[in-house]
């Protein structure tokens, strides 16, 4: 089996940024990567924007092309369309397993950085499940890999993301019919004693701003403090109806796009069974690192929104933190250069965590997410609702491996990705504990479903035919 | 607190036994671990499973073969209470061979037990074109299977879960979350000590705590030679019915997913999954069922059976502490129904109670 | 009749190819990602569930969500981590499997 010193999985700002140091440090570097171009979620498709799309999506997008670019150039080797369903470590090293194009292959490595980005926290509300309900995420994706903008669309949630996606529309001459917006007026107040510290990302903040401006100038229409938010339609979305102030509003549309900001994608670092803490600001888990990355499994790393929301720029900035550790751990570079070489990724690492606090207390989940009524479905894979896991909490189930047990939630295709967080805030609350004491699902391969076909063809007694 | 049973482990095993105690009108509070506890339970292949159980110990192929019998009336009244179908079938079940000499071998060691057991052992050995009747979908390098007519699966998820509910709507008490310390004798009876500082007091005590006996057991007075044998399943995505009935390593879950197992590996308290063994179970069901090339694994995981040295139960009285019991094994989805109608009478002594006599303790000391 | 499709498409025309859904033909962008290039066609529901055969569509766009799945050439595949390509035959998941 083919041995490289660093295997990147994931090729976003993190990944890209992480290989591109460990192969400007000597290392030699594989990048796995599903998708079809590098720049993950953030920077999809950004190489191959053209100059209409580029003018719609904004600089801060074309930016990533350059973290793109660099990576092509410094002669790494970049899987694409590589979907990696087991990480398997061991003394000498970690053995990283994934399929590409219908066949199994495997390769290993000294060291390994997981930069798996991060996933829309899951927004159960009564017809999320509907045909025509999408994450505000892939509104976006759709836009930046495809070029296309719905036309009769509400954007409902809470976070920046929706107003650069509104922005964005608005560029593309189709607004979004309206901006549903959970958070409150008593968010943003709560949120401002975070205003303070987080002035050192005032650029950040400039640019929030101004992407408001954009959107009353375009006259978008925006509502905030919206509860009670749900989706109408049969077959397909045909409305988002939700109350305000104690009245009911309804806005007839097509497509429904649902944000409640963004959580770490920790699949494969629960799969490696890493330390998780969990992140009260944020509602989520992310693994434990310390200063460089590495998480409780030596010589396995994790950079960018994977160990907590930070944004792209700061994903990059540690990816290159962690690739410069690496570097040292495996001999290429002593304390002082790593140190050295850290100085300045560190410095701007710490400028963009800091509006962070704000953010989060100024867009916080809605509480109709975090505590949805009985009858919504939250496990989209098994069809499980809120009331059936709250019946398995009565029934003694105290934490979400032995609901997995008593009803499959979280044992479909997805793995739990959409409902993971859900089950544990839902056992939290039952119980009256804290979510960190709850815990969370036990992920084991495939990370992304494989057919028995390619598992078999890795079989050693069995040589493919 | 204070029951007739407190009951030391809350998987298939001991809410079997809880719910059969129940029934009798017993007491009964049951302590069970927490999420992160080794359970057998829920990584379990589902099967109600007669053959190539007690090969060397006939006593053994009888018991399971009472207890599949009685699974019937067990389930109806199971689901009933717990308002859940547990999704039994016993319409036989396989043991597949690609090859003919090892299915040779298995059919002469079948034969040998059922004259051992005066003929009550109804097998028939299907060969390859006789197979593929009954199952079209094997595939050519499928030598044929031996059907077992006794043979059956449930939804082992199901079992759990209307244990749970019928346990507890019977009038039991589970506790979660607790790890037993330690069981001492009182005036009257027993206490339980748990991590928590909970407290049970119970007349008698009855240890089915899977693994947890390796730690407990001494304490309490049993050799408890149990140790974890490694089992790696995995499962595909839901697909059209395509089986008719489970052989001992696949078979087609009520949902439509086609679980495959299992390794038997002697790995100590770890569970996770490895590459090489998942790639050899997945590898051996495209053998026999060659359209599962195409069909998507979406989920695998390794599950620790509690194995005794010759793998039958252990049922033992404690030597001493009177009033506890060793109730232990890997197959506690099958034995499910002994345990839940038979059980209660050997723990009470009672004139009808089953002999268990070979599956004390005492066994491991004449080796 | 393109009035009513739910999406519009910014990007230029690309050349077509011929794929089936469920039998009929359906000519998609070359090299379009599959699940954008179906909704930008106006298909919505991509199958129904196993379970309980209620409709679903792309949600994550990202490989994330599984609910675009569809099937093509017996294998069951994520529609968002797709290609368009020609001759693709598709075919839309049909529902309960469960007895």
């Amino acid at each position: 089996m083919r041995m490289v010193d660093l295997i990147v999985i994931g090729a976003g700002p993190a990944g890209m940024a992480a290989a591109t140091e460990a192969a400007g440090l000597g290392l030699s570097v594989t990048v796995l990567d599903e998708q079809t171009a590098a720049g993950g979620q953030i920077y999809r498709a950004v190489t191959g924007a053209g100059a209409q799309r580029g003018a719609v999506l904004g600089q801060d997008y074309l930016d990533g092309a350059d973290l793109a670019r660099a990576m092509q150039a410094s002669g790494l080797q970049h899987l694409t369309g590589a979907v990696v369903w087991n990480i398997e470590p061991d003394a000498d090293g970690i053995t990283v397993t994934w399929s590409q194009d219908g066949h199994a292959a495997q390769m290993r490595a000294a060291r390994l950085i997981l930069a798996t980005g991060a996933l829309e926290r899951p927004v159960p509300i009564p017809g999320w499940t509907l045909p025509g309900v999408m994450t505000a995420g892939a509104g976006q994706i759709l836009l930046k890999a495809s070029g296309l903008v719905a036309e009769r669309a509400v954007l409902a949630g809470s976070g920046p993301l929706l107003y650069l996606l509104a922005a964005q529309m608005v560029r593309a001459g189709t607004p979004p019919l309206a901006l549903v917006e959970t958070q409150s007026l008593r968010d943003t107040i709560r949120a401002l004693p975070h205003l303070a510290r987080g002035l050192r990302g005032w650029r950040t903040l400039l640019k929030g701003l101004g992407l408001l401006a954009e959107l009353r100038r375009a006259g978008v229409r925006r509502i905030s403090g919206a509860r009670d938010l749900a989706v109408e339609g049969q077959d397909r979305a045909t409305a988002l109806g939700f109350a305000v102030g104690g009245a009911t509003q309804r806005i007839a549309c097509d497509t429904v796009l649902l944000h409640q900001g963004v959580v770490p994608n920790t699949q494969a670092s629960r799969a490696l069974r890493l330390d998780h803490d969990w992140l009260a600001a944020q509602q989520c888990f992310a693994p434990r690192l310390d200063a460089w990355g590495e998480t409780s499994q030596p010589g396995i790393f994790v950079a960018g929104d994977g160990a907590g929301i930070a944004g792209a720029l700061a994903a990059a900035e540690a990816g290159r933190l962690a690739a410069c550790q690496v570097a040292h751990q495996l001999g290429r570079i002593d304390a002082g250069k790593r140190d050295a070489r850290a100085r300045a990724p560190a410095a701007r690492l710490g400028a963009e965590r800091a509006l962070r606090p704000f953010l989060d207390a100024a867009y916080p989940p809605a509480a109709q997410v975090l505590s949805p009524a009985d009858d919504t479905i939250i496990c989209r894979c098994e069809e499980v609702t809120a009331g059936q896991v709250r019946g398995w909490a009565r029934l003694g189930c105290s934490g979400p491996n032995q609901t997995k047990a008593f009803g499959r939630v979280g044992m479909g295709p997805c793995q739990g990705r959409y409902c993971g967080l859900s089950v544990t805030a839902l056992l939290a609350e039952a119980q009256g504990i804290d979510p960190a004491d709850v815990g969370a699902y036990r992920i084991r391969a495939p990370l992304k479903p494989v057919t028995l076909g390619e598992v078999a063809s890795l079989d050693l007694a069995e040589p493919a035919e | 607190m204070q029951a007739d049973y407190a009951i030391i482990g809350g998987g298939i095993v001991g809410l079997s036994v809880a719910w059969g105690l129940l029934r009798r009108g017993r007491r009964v509070i049951v302590l069970d671990g927490d999420d992160g506890s080794f359970r057998a339970s829920r990584g379990n292949f589902g099967l109600v499973w007669v053959q190539s159980k007690g090969l060397n110990q006939p006593a053994y192929a009888r018991w399971s073969q009472q207890s599949a019998a009685l699974w019937k009336g067990f389930a109806a009244e199971l689901g009933e209470g717990a308002g859940t179908d547990l999704s039994l079938r016993q319409e036989g079940g396989y043991d597949f061979h690609l090859d003919e000499a090892e299915l040779e071998a298995r059919v002469a060691q079948y034969s040998a037990l059922r004259d051992t057991l005066g003929g009550d052992y109804p097998f028939e050995v299907l060969g390859h074109n006789a197979l593929k009747r009954e199952e079209p979908e094997v595939g050519p390098r499928v030598a044929g299977a031996i059907l077992h007519h006794q043979d059956g699966h449930v939804n082992p998820l199901r079992l759990l879960r209307g244990l749970a509910a019928d346990v507890r709507r019977q009038g039991g008490q589970v506790l979660t979350s607790q790890t037993v310390t330690d069981v001492t004798q009182t005036d009257g009876g027993l206490r339980v000590t748990c991590a928590s500082g909970q407290v049970v007091e119970a007349g008698r005590v009855v240890l089915s705590a899977g693994l947890g006996a390796m730690d407990l057991g001494a304490k309490l007075g049993f050799a408890a030679p149990v140790r974890p044998q490694r089992g790696q399943v995995l499962i595909t995505e839901k697909l059209p019915k395509m089986m008719n009935r489970p052989s001992g390593i696949i078979r087609q879950v009520d949902e439509g997913g086609i679980q495959i197992g299992d390794s038997k590996e002697e790995v100590g308290l770890d569970d996770r999954v490895t590459t090489p063994t998942v790639a050899a179970i997945a590898a051996r069901a495209v053998a026999v069922m060659p359209r599962l090339e195409k069909a998507q694994m979406v989920r695998s995981w390794g599950a620790l059976r509690i194995m005794s040295p010759d793998g039958l139960p252990i049922y033992q009285h404690s030597p001493t502490l009177p009033g506890v019991s060793l109730v232990t094994c890997h197959s506690g989805v099958t034995l499910a129904a002994a345990h839940a109608l038979r059980l209660p009478q050997w723990l009470e002594g009672d004139a009808d109670a089953p002999d268990l006599e070979v599956f004390s303790e005492r066994r491991f000391a004449l080796s | 009749m393109n009035a009513a499709l739910p999406f519009r498409d910014l990007s230029p025309a690309a050349p077509r190819v011929r794929v089936t859904l469920d039998g009929a033909p359906l000519d998609l962008p070359d090299g379009a990602n599959l699940a954008a290039a179906l909704l930008a066609a106006g298909v919505g529901s991509f199958r129904a569930t196993p379970l309980s055969g209620a409709p679903r569509g792309p949600f994550c766009m990202m490989g994330a969500c599984f609910d675009c799945l569809i099937e093509v050439g017996g294998v069951t595949r994520q529609a968002c981590m797709m290609q368009v390509s020609a001759g693709l035959a598709l075919t839309r998941p049909k529902g309960r499997v469960s007895e």
